[in-house]
């Protein structure tokens, strides 16, 4: 089923231009003893780079730390070795492995907001990465300027007298970035370098990646969920699923002719770029649903939506495409009612629309109902999941004849048994939880379904399901207001889209019209940096807006 | 960071305020007036009306509050009443006595409680950990002047005999050590733990993690990385603890016969000496309020965002 290398021996060190070589790693989990990882074996090559993709939770981190030498409280390493260049890791000594790190194997982190340290300067936190004891602390500087140079930051003094929180997200993991590269490193291991970035900063941050392993003749491991990122990227793809490798090749031919069935799912799960063969929403002459003109929103003095128009008719979903920082958020807010320091005017089903949600009447705030980007943190974890579809449904419908009914069809609705009624969130997965939140907000079968940023947090995987189930909600006639910094997703799921720049709307229309023919170059620009791949296995679903003969029909 | 130190300086201002305004309410409260207090029960009736002009006691007691804040702001703290001495003289030296071993003290305990909690976190669930653990919680849990009997016990004429056990004017530097000494172990147990907490904290951040995986030394890790991240909460417990040190620990004083402002608030309670009650309290007040704005200030410093942001 897998393409893992022949071991050549367990004692024999790697060949030349093998960097990384990991042989039948296990680590489990105490006192539980469950595997976390069960012999994986994987090599690495000088200048290449592995995509490592699983979902969460399928050891792709622990086997990324353990690549440092690095593991988690309560994991242990049971079985398997692994050689960086010369040195198998397991027999190193506290010291050796301290030097092993920076020098010899670095490591980008998930989210540089939370990895680097707050109360130092960058500066402190780029030189104590070079390691180099003879150079002295002109060559150290000279050093941290030329990486800095290499990954587009400043590399003046003042820049590097900064904190961390005084630069954006992408500057932040550039820094990371950097703080792996200063060091010249044989192997670097990126573990979801690009999550929480969005499109424009991500494709600059793998290209700098890119650009920076083959330039220095590094090896990467690149741990991601997302397909697209990985097809972009990586010479090697290696697939992991519940702690096992179930697929390990070139890259082209993993894509093109995956061979374990969790592979084509992950492939399949991708949210595809649709740049053409949109069918044109229809002309809808009826009152719009929801009515926007002229809303202008901010905090304080601080003004983060100007001249917003915008109209959602019944049953038709329209996203709300825009970058963290474009007021998305606070547009979708300012519908619901949870911001009110907006003007302008809004109005739902004819009625205006009150800018506090205390002053709205409870059959407006029924028919629009919200679900919340983080699964993690929207439901109550003391609450079992029956009382929290129940409880903002006695509140605005008023009190069930049959409350067993009520959370069971909810439940039904975003495709759950109704036997979860009965389970608290910790007993979910994020994208059970997910449903859930759903289940809550359809619960009183509202007429507008505001869903912000509601599948970021979730795998790729997880994400395609979710939007299946939007989608047959649509179907049933809810109309969506679908906020999301996802432009692929966009195009598959929304009839027509507004993009968001800036705090001004700088784009809308039919979602056909805007991705096959976008007008302003901000939307051209997000086309261009989304990462994009053919679904060009045996057996892959038609790609609708491809043309036949783009496609590689083998086998 | 100068505008918010000026707020909270306004703010502990306003503290002592109300703090004073509470003393003097409550001297107002006590039964008899300071005439019946300064010539005691058998005074004549003559005598005590005299004392009375003399003293303003006829006068509005807003009138006669704002001629005592008056006075007070100008350094004059009114005459004792049991040994007619001005207070502030009366006081100069007891208060400098204690400001010497509160100093001291926090000068042994505070260095040596915050590594040894900042070990206690690296050394998680193993036995410095424990031991640690166990002897701060039986620190904490026994009074402290028993403390002090046991070092007295051990340390004293009585055991070891290595330092006197009395407080004596013409002693010599080595009777500080025991009352230092208890009150330090008094005060360390809830600077230990709140180190403890707040650096296991900060070790199991993803700072920290980084730090370990970009090959810097453990030592480097601990001091650089952790520690600037863990001041904050640490300064505020550091401070209270401190503060308690100003608020007289008579226990304390009275076992080493200690010369200090527990000592004198106590005999002042006893003789009923109001000026001097009020001087004591405005003074402990005082610097309760000085260590936790310091302590402020500190928490203040140790973050960036604020340090950066208000330059």
């Amino acid at each position: 089923m897998t393409e893992r290398p022949e071991p050549t021996g367990a004692d024999e060190p790697t060949g030349e231009e093998t960097v990384l070589r990991v042989d039948g790693l296990t680590v489990i989990g105490r006192p539980s003893d469950v595997e976390i990882i069960s012999g994986v074996s994987v090599t690495v090559n000088r200048g290449e780079i592995l995509g490592l993709v699983g979902e969460s939770g399928s050891g792709k981190t622990t086997l990324g730390l353990s690549l440092l030498r690095h593991l988690k409280r309560a994991t242990e390493i049971t079985d398997g070795r692994v050689w960086v260049g010369e040195r198998e890791l397991a027999s190193l000594n506290e010291r050796q492995v301290r030097e092993l790190r920076g020098r010899a194997v670095a490591y980008i982190p998930q989210s540089p907001a939370s990895a680097l340290n707050p109360a130092l300067r960058l500066g402190t936190q780029l030189t104590e990465a070079v390691h180099d004891t003879d150079a002295t602390p002109g060559q150290v500087t000279e050093r941290v300027s030329e990486v800095l140079r290499e990954v587009a930051l400043p590399d003046d003094p003042a820049f590097l007298r900064r904190y961390p929180h005084q630069l954006s997200g992408g500057q932040q993991q550039r820094v990371a970035i950097a703080m792996a590269f200063v060091g010249r490193p044989d192997l670097i291991v990126l573990d979801e370098p690009t999550t929480g970035l969005d499109v424009t900063t991500q494709a600059h941050v793998l290209g700098t990646i890119r650009s920076m392993t083959r330039e220095y003749g590094t090896a990467g491991v690149y741990i991601s969920h997302d397909m697209a990122v990985v097809a972009d990227l990586a010479d090697d793809i290696a697939v992991m699923y519940r702690g096992e490798l179930v697929e390990h090749g070139r890259a082209d031919e993993v894509l093109s002719n995956p061979r374990h069935e969790y592979t084509r799912r992950l492939l399949m799960a991708v949210p595809l770029l649709r740049t053409s063969g949109h069918e044109d929403p229809p002309e809808r002459d009826e009152e719009p649903l929801l009515r926007i003109s002229g809303l202008s929103a901010g905090y304080g003095r601080t003004r983060v939506l100007e001249g917003i128009d915008l109209s959602v008719s019944p049953g038709e979903c329209v996203a709300l495409l825009g970058e963290s920082g474009s007021g998305k958020t606070t547009l979708s807010r300012s519908v619901v009612g949870l911001h009110h320091q907006f003007s302008g005017e809004m109005s739902f089903d004819g009625q205006a629309l009150a800018t506090n949600s205390y002053r709205r009447t409870a059959e407006q705030r029924r028919r629009i109902q919200y679900v919340f980007q983080n699964p993690y943190e929207a439901l109550n974890p003391r609450k079992r999941v029956r009382d929290q579809i129940l409880g903002p449904y006695r509140h605005l419908a008023g009190r069930p004849a049959n409350a067993d009914s009520v959370v069971a069809q909810a439940l039904e609705r975003a495709a759950l048994p109704a036997s979860y009624g009965e389970r608290f969130p910790e007993q979910l997965s994020g994208g059970e939880r997910q449903r859930v939140c759903i289940a809550r907000a359809v619960a009183t079968r509202p007429d507008l379904l505001v869903c912000d940023e509601i599948t970021s947090a979730l795998d790729v995987s997880v994400q395609a399901e979710i939007v299946k189930l939007l989608r047959s909600l649509q179907d049933d006639g809810m109309a969506l207001l679908f906020v999301t910094h996802n432009i692929a997703l966009v195009s598959n799921i929304a009839d027509r889209v507004a993009i968001l720049n800036g705090g001004e709307i700088v784009e809308y229309g039919p979602v056909g019209q805007v991705m096959s023919t976008p007008e302003h170059e901000y939307t051209r620009a997000l086309i261009a940096d989304t990462p994009d791949f053919e679904l060009s296995f045996p057996g892959a679903p038609e790609r609708p807006g491809m043309e036949s003969e783009d496609r590689v029909t083998d086998g | 960071m100068t505008r918010l130190i000026v707020v909270r300086l306004f703010f502990g201002a306003l503290t002592l305020w109300a703090v004073s305004l509470v003393v003097f309410a409550a001297t107002q409260a006590l039964p008899g007036d300071a005439a019946q207090l300064i010539l005691g029960r058998d005074a004549t009736p003559e005598r005590l009306e005299a004392l009375r002009d003399q003293l303003d006691l006829h006068k509005p007691v807003a009138v006669q509050y704002a001629q005592w804040l008056q006075g007070i702001v100008q350094g004059d703290l009114g005459t004792s009443f049991s040994n007619r001495q001005p207070v502030s003289e009366y006081l100069a030296s007891p208060v400098q006595n204690s400001m010497t071993l509160m100093g001291l003290s926090a000068l042994v305990a505070t260095p040596i409680a915050l590594f040894v909690g900042a070990f206690s976190a690296l050394r998680r669930d193993r036995g410095f950990d424990h031991s640690a653990s166990m002897g701060t919680l039986v620190l904490a849990s026994v009074p402290e002047f028993v403390v002090g009997i046991l070092l007295i016990l051990l340390l004293g004429p009585g055991g070891l005999d290595l330092f006197p056990s009395v407080y004596a004017r013409e002693g010599g530097p080595e009777q500080w050590v025991l009352p230092v000494l208890t009150l330090s172990l008094a005060v360390a147990p809830p600077i230990v733990r709140m180190m403890r907490a707040t650096m296991i904290e900060v070790l199991e951040s993803e700072y920290v993690q980084q730090a370990r995986l970009k090959g810097v030394s453990e030592r480097v890790v601990l001091w650089r990385h952790a520690a600037p991240n863990a001041i904050g909460p640490v300064a505020q417990v550091v401070a209270l603890q401190l503060a308690w040190l100003a608020g007289g620990v008579v226990a304390i004083e009275f076992l080493f016969n200690f010369p200090g402002v527990g000592k004198v608030l106590m005999d002042a309670i006893e003789d009923r000496d109001v000026p001097l009650i009020q001087a004591v309290v405005l003074l402990i007040a005082g610097i309760y309020i000085l260590v936790n704005l310091i302590a402020d200030v500190v928490g203040l410093a140790a973050n960036p965002k604020v340090r950066v942001a208000n330059r």
